[in-house]
C-alpha cells in the first residue's frame, strides 16, 4: 500500500499500541535551558535519564547574547536557568555544548548543523519550533515538559496517530522572495489554526529547488499553522548537505543510511487528508500586520478593518500602507532565520547603507557566527550600524532579557508576533531577513524588491 | 502522579477570544519560576492587569471550567500554560479546537480539554454571560458536557485519568517491551547509533 513519509516514520519508531495510542520510540531528544520543569520532576520521583547518549543539550532560551559568561545574564534568575542547564547534563551525563564552546547555539539551528537531525529519525524536544528538523526529512515535534520527562525516564512516547496535509508549493519564486515569504503566505492561507492535528508534508518544485536552509525556515513555522511537523522529503540536496556533518554517519554506515534514506519519500499514490497548493510566482513579500502569523498580508497591502483588538495593541488603522510604516527597532535572528543564508541574505541589503534605527543580529549558533565573521559579514553589519552579538535565542521571545519596549514596533524575522512576545507591549512585524534588513536601514517597513 | 478525573460539576466562565496562544495565558517571563510556588497567579497574567477580566468578575472568579472558542491553547510548547489553568483550579476546559501541544499539556495535568462543535461553545458562552454563575458538567466517564453534548477524549488517556495512572510508571512497567524494540531497531538502523 502507498504510504506517506509521515507513516513510514511512524510506523518504524511503533513499540506499542494501547486504546489507541501508538509508543514510539525516541531517537533523538533534545534539550535546552528552559527543559527545567522536566529534569525537577525526574529527580522529584528518583529516576534517572535511561539513554542520555540519545539526549542532546545545548543552552537557547536564556543565555546572554552580550557575552558567553551566564554571570552576564540581566537577572540571578536568569543566570540560574542557564547555569541549572549545565548542573542537569552534567549530572546526567547528557552529551551537551555549552555557552563557551562555538558549537552552542538554538537547538533547532544546532541540531540540523552539527548532522544529529537525519532523515527518517524521530526527534522531540521540548519546544513547538522543534517542527524545523522535518527539513531534513526528520519527524520532529514540540513537547511538552511532562513529555520531556517521559521521554527522559523511557525514551519513548505515547502519540495519537496525526492526519496529515500536503501542501505543494509549485513554480519559480520572483527574485527578493525568501522562504519566510513562503510559509507566511502558506500561513495567511490556511490560518494559524488551519493545519491542526495534521502533519504537514510541503512538496512541490519549489520545496524541491530550496536549499536546506530554506527549507529549515519553512518547517520552522509549521507550528504558526498549527502543526506540530512539517516535513520534506530527503532527496539529494538533503544527502550532500548532511555529508561530512559531524554527527552524520560515515562509510558503510553513510551507505546503509543513504539506502534507507532513500526509501522514505511518501510513494506515489499516497493519499493524504488533505491538500493545499500555492503558486510561488505570484508571491510578494510579506509582512505580518496583526498578534498571530495569519495576520499577514504582502508587502503592497493596507492593513485590514475587523480585527479591533489587534490593531488597537499593534497602534494601527484599517487602509494604513504597510509599505513605509515607520519602525522602532529591527531583530534578526530566531530559529526560524539565524542561518548563515539569512545573515547573507540581510547583510546584502545593509552593506553600505546605514540603520536608521537599532537593530539586533543575533547568531543562531557560534559556528554560523564564526562563519559570517570569516566572510565579512559582521563587518558589513557593524558600518552599518547594527548590533552584531552572541547566538541565542534573544529577542524571539526575551527570555534572557533582550526585549522590546512597550509600543515599540519591531519589525522582526522571528516566528510570533502574539502580544507581549518581544516584550510587553511591543509590536511585531514578521518578515524575511532581507526585508528585516530593509526596514532597518530605511527606518520603515520597505519592500527589498526596490533596493538593489 | 495524575489526579483521577470522572465529574466534575461548577461554574463556567466564557472565553470569547479565537486563537488564544500560549504566550497569552501564561508571558514567557513567568516560567523559569518553581512549579511549587504555584503558577495560577499567572493565568492570563497581563491581560488581567486591564480592569474587568472576565476572571475576576463574580461569579467567574470562582470558575473551575472555561468555555472558549476556536484553536485554543495555540503557539508555544510550554507547559506552564497547564499548570497556570491547574493551579488556578481549573480541571476542565471546552472549546472547539486546542494547540496540539496544549491538549496534550492539559491531558498531563489533570485537565479535561474537551473539544465541541463551534456552534454548541458558542451557545454555551452566551448562555454563561447571560446567565453568570451557571454551572457546567462535565462527565469524562461518559463524555459528555451537560449530559448531552457528546466529546471524545483519547480512550488511552480517559482511562489514565478516570483512574489517576501514572503514565511514566506505566511505561516503565513496559520496559521489556522497549528494550526488545531496541534491540531489532539498533541491528536494522545501526547509523541512529548513540551520542
Amino acid at each position: 500500500m502507498a504510504s506517506t513519509l509521515f507513516a513510514k516514520i511512524w510506523q518504524r519508531h511503533l513499540v506499542s499500541q494501547r486504546s489507541g495510542q501508538c509508543l514510539l520510540y525516541v531517537d533523538r531528544h533534545y534539550v535546552h535551558d528552559g527543559s527545567i520543569h522536566a529534569f525537577e520532576d525526574l529527580a522529584a520521583r528518583g529516576l534517572k535519564v535511561r539513554r542520555p547518549a540519545l539526549t542532546f543539550g545545548t543552552p537557547d532560551h536564556y543565555v546572554p547574547t552580550t557575552s558567553r559568561s551566564a554571570a552576564d545574564a540581566p537577572t540571578a534568575e536568569i543566570r540560574f536557568m542557564v547555569e541549572n542547564f549545565d548542573r542537569n547534563v552534567r549530572r546526567h551525563g547528557i552529551p551537551a555544548v555549552h555557552l563557551d564552546d562555538a558549537r552552542q547555539g538554538i537547538v533547532h539551528v544546532v541540531g540540523p548543523e552539527q548532522g544529529l537531525t537525519q532523515p527518517g529519525l524521530l526527534i522531540v524536544c521540548g519546544d513547538s519550533h522543534t517542527s524545523t528538523h522535518g527539513a531534513l526529512g526528520a519527524l520532529a515535534f514540540g513537547i511538552g515538559q511532562s513529555e520531556n520527562e517521559h521521554v527522559l525516564a523511557t525514551q519513548a512516547l505515547w502519540q495519537r496517530p496525526q492526519k496529515t496535509m500536503r501542501i505543494r508549493v509549485e513554480g519559480r519564486r520572483p527574485a527578493g522572495i525568501s522562504a519566510k515569504d513562503v510559509i507566511l503566505a502558506i500561513i495567511g492561507r490556511i490560518g494559524v489554526g488551519g493545519a491542526v492535528q495534521h502533519v504537514i508534508e510541503y512538496a512541490g518544485s519549489a520545496i524541491r529547488g530550496m536549499t536546506i536552509e530554506e527549507r529549515l525556515t519553512v518547517c520552522n513555522m509549521s507550528i504558526e499553522a498549527g502543526a506540530r511537523a512539517g516535513m520534506v522529503a530527503p532527496d539529494e540536496t538533503a544527502f550532500s548537505y548532511l555529508a561530512g556533518k559531524p554527527h552524520a554517519p560515515k562509510g558503510r554506515l553513510w551507505d546503509e543510511a543513504l539506502k534507507y534514506w532513500k526509501t522514505l519519500p511518501s510513494d506515489p499514490g499516497a493519499t493524504f487528508d488533505s491538500e493545499v497548493s500555492l503558486d510561488a510566482a505570484t508571491l510578494e513579500p510579506m509582512v505580518t500586520w496583526g498578534t498571530n502569523p495569519g495576520h499577514v498580508l504582502p508587502v503592497s497591502g493596507s492593513v485590514p478593518a475587523g480585527e479591533t483588538r489587534a490593531l488597537e495593541y499593534m497602534g494601527l488603522q484599517p487602509g494604513t500602507r504597510l509599505e513605509g510604516l515607520k519602525v522602532d527597532r529591527v531583530f534578526i535572528g530566531s530559529c526560524t532565520n539565524s542561518r548563515i543564508e539569512d545573515l547573507r541574505a540581510a547583510a546584502a541589503i545593509a552593506r553600505g547603507r546605514k540603520a536608521r534605527v537599532p537593530a539586533l543580529v543575533v547568531p543562531g549558533s557560534g559556528l554560523v557566527k564564526r562563519q559570517a565573521e570569516a566572510e565579512g559579514l559582521d563587518k558589513v553589519f557593524l558600518e552599518a550600524g547594527f548590533e552584531w552579538r552572541h547566538a541565542g535565542c534573544s529577542m524571539c521571545v526575551g527570555m534572557n532579557g533582550d526585549l522590546g519596549k512597550p509600543q515599540e514596533r519591531i519589525a522582526s524575522t522571528s516566528n510570533r508576533n502574539f502580544e507581549g512576545r518581544q516584550g510587553r507591549g511591543a509590536r511585531t512585524h514578521l518578515m524575511s531577513p532581507a526585508m528585516a534588513a530593509a526596514a532597518a536601514v530605511n527606518g520603515a517597513i520597505a519592500d527589498v524588491r526596490k533596493m538593489s | 502522579m495524575n489526579e483521577k478525573f470522572t465529574r466534575l460539576t461548577a461554574v463556567a466562565a466564557p472565553y470569547e477570544p479565537v486563537n488564544v496562544d500560549t504566550d497569552q495565558i501564561i508571558p514567557a517571563r513567568f516560567l523559569k519560576v518553581p512549579r511549587k510556588d504555584g503558577y495560577g497567579k499567572f493565568l492570563f497574567h497581563d491581560l488581567r492587569e486591564a480592569p474587568g477580566f472576565v476572571l475576576d468578575r463574580a461569579p467567574y472568579d470562582r470558575a473551575k471550567i472555561l468555555v472558549a472558542n476556536a484553536n485554543f491553547g495555540s503557539g508555544s510548547s510550554r507547559e506552564g500554560a497547564a499548570y497556570a489553568f491547574r493551579d488556578a483550579g481549573f480541571r476542565a476546559l471546552i472549546a472547539p479546537s486546542f494547540g496540539d501541544i496544549f491538549f496534550n499539556n492539559c491531558l498531563k495535568n489533570g485537565i479535561v480539554p474537551a473539544r465541541l462543535p463551534d456552534e454548541i461553545c458558542s451557545s454555551l458562552r452566551k448562555e454563561l454571560s447571560e446567565k453568570p454563575g451557571s454551572e457546567i458538567t462535565v462527565d469524562l466517564e461518559a463524555q459528555l458536557v451537560d449530559g448531552k453534548h457528546a466529546f471524545v477524549v483519547d480512550p488511552f488517556f480517559r482511562e489514565l485519568l478516570l483512574n489517576g495512572v501514572d503514565e511514566i510508571g506505566m511505561t516503565l512497567s513496559m520496559l521489556p517491551d522497549i528494550e526488545n524494540f531496541e534491540r531489532a531497531y539498533a541491528s536494522s538502523a545501526r547509523w541512529t547509533s548513540a551520542l
